[in-house]
């Protein structure tokens, strides 16, 4: 299984019905594609809608209906249109269920890193401050290593997104949970050993004596066209 | 009072200089004639506070590559490498500000409040340099208001009073930099005649709207 869509119907299964989300742009957009069926949850743009749904069809474009990245979305009946004010009231009133982002490091502490690589790459923070700050549950949906170099690390060594502590990072390789004591290894990918997580991870993992294989599904044989 | 105004006119009221609040997000709901006609006026100088800076053919970008623009307050400048480039080279100010920060710090400085006390940013680059304040056992950040000289909104539609309306996500910004501006010009898709926007549709009310940019003038005929 490719390791993105992997790490989609991980996160997938982290989400529970009537859910308000918030997906970040890139990797975290794939969990909308891998909801277990039947579940209903809705989807927040922070720039301003809630109920944004794939985009139905070509053609059916909607100039002023875009989500976060600046990419065409569609929108559920029954969506609702909201000002940036309002929209991240709701981030960081505690309205939004979880939101799931990508992240450049995660630390012991659970500290996230994803908004700067100083004299790099300056972006600019966008929401990502408010979101981990503000939604219920944070998860970050990630790549466990870039280029070969571990992105959980002891310390965070580029910027802060915020100081509060993330509830779970879901890779490729691994399910973990920051908590006070610690990194907690909660489950291993399809084939991956402990040894392999641990050896791929630049920060101390605390391991329970039993650790579960993350129950997600094989690809069904025959790839759905649409 | 006549608030429908010509393009070229309502730009020229804006001076050198001068700081806008420009509605849209990623050129989506902001004010697309305005801007063609800033760039085309060659006005300098200008503070711009919007969530980005576009793209570097879309929306704010066209200011920033006409290097009409000597400070951002933005929240996210990614999706324009020139606006990166100019701020290394010192040519550009940048202030970095979250998403929700911005909004309330206009929002704050649209509804006459001292600050926005926030727990975003904390122990963050965000808040070096300013003030915190515990309340409740709780440590906060305070982030100072924002006000503008002018406001350039994106409408969907206005009436000849000025009332507003939004479509899907361009309402974004435009709602609250309504509130946080010296003058205020809109740009609608289309001007209706008053009454036709119902009370409960109107997002931004007319006594904020100082100036409706005239549709564009299309001739068929010869």
């Amino acid at each position: 299984m490719d390791d993105k869509v992997l790490i989609a119907k991980r996160v997938a299964l982290e989400l529970k019905e009537g859910n308000l989300v918030n997906l970040g742009i890139g990797l975290p957009t794939l969990v909308a594609k891998y909801l277990p069926a039947g579940m209903e949850v809705f989807f927040q743009s922070e720039n301003g809608i809630i109920g944004m749904s794939a985009l139905p069809e070509e053609g059916m474009e909607d100039q002023f209906l875009i989500d976060a990245g600046g990419a065409p979305v569609g929108a559920i009946p029954g969506a609702a249109s909201l000002d940036s004010a309002l929209s991240f009231g709701l981030i960081r009133g505690g309205h939004l269920d979880v939101t799931i982002l990508g992240g450049l490091e995660v630390d012991e502490k659970g500290q996230i890193a994803n908004w700067i690589v100083p004299g790099k790459m300056i972006p600019g923070m966008g929401g990502a401050m408010d979101l981990v700050t503000g939604a219920r549950r944070v998860i970050v949906a990630m790549t466990h290593t870039a280029k070969g170099v571990p992105k959980i690390v002891q310390k965070c060594k580029l910027p802060l997104t915020s100081v509060r502590r993330v509830d779970l990072i879901v890779t490729e390789l691994a399910v973990i949970e920051p908590t006070a004591e610690g990194l907690v290894l909660r489950e291993v990918a399809p084939g991956v050993t402990e040894e392999q997580v641990v050896a791929a991870t630049g920060a101390k993992l605390i391991i329970p004596e039993y650790v579960p294989t993350m129950p997600v599904q094989e690809e069904p044989a025959v790839a759905a066209v649409a | 009072m006549e608030k429908v105004t010509g393009l070229s006119r309502a730009v020229e009221m804006i001076p050198d200089g001068a700081s806008l609040m420009i509605g849209g997000f990623l050129g989506v709901g902001t004010p697309h004639r305005i801007i063609d006609e800033l760039v085309r006026q060659g006005k300098k100088n200008l503070t711009i506070i919007a969530n980005d800076t576009g793209r570097p053919e879309l929306g704010i970008g066209r200011l920033i590559v006409a290097k009409q623009v000597r400070k951002v307050i933005a929240s996210h400048i990614g999706t324009n490498p020139e606006t990166q480039k100019q701020m290394i080279k010192g040519e550009l100010e940048v202030e970095l500000v979250p998403q929700g920060t911005l909004a309330e710090r206009i929002r704050a400085g649209g509804y006459g409040l001292g600050g926005v006390i926030t727990p975003t940013g904390l122990g963050t680059m965000v808040a070096e340099g300013k003030q915190t304040i515990e309340l409740k056992g709780k440590l906060f950040l305070i982030e100072l208001p924002l006000h503008a000289d002018f406001a350039l909104l994106g409408a969907h539609r206005s009436d000849y009073r000025g009332n507003l309306e939004y479509e899907l996500t361009a309402r974004n910004f435009n709602a609250v930099m309504a509130m946080a501006a010296d003058k205020v010009i809109a740009e609608p898709e289309e001007i209706v005649p008053t009454g036709c926007i119902a009370p409960d549709e109107v997002i931004t009310p007319f006594v904020l709207v100082d100036h409706i940019i005239e549709q564009e003038r299309r001739v068929y005929g010869r």
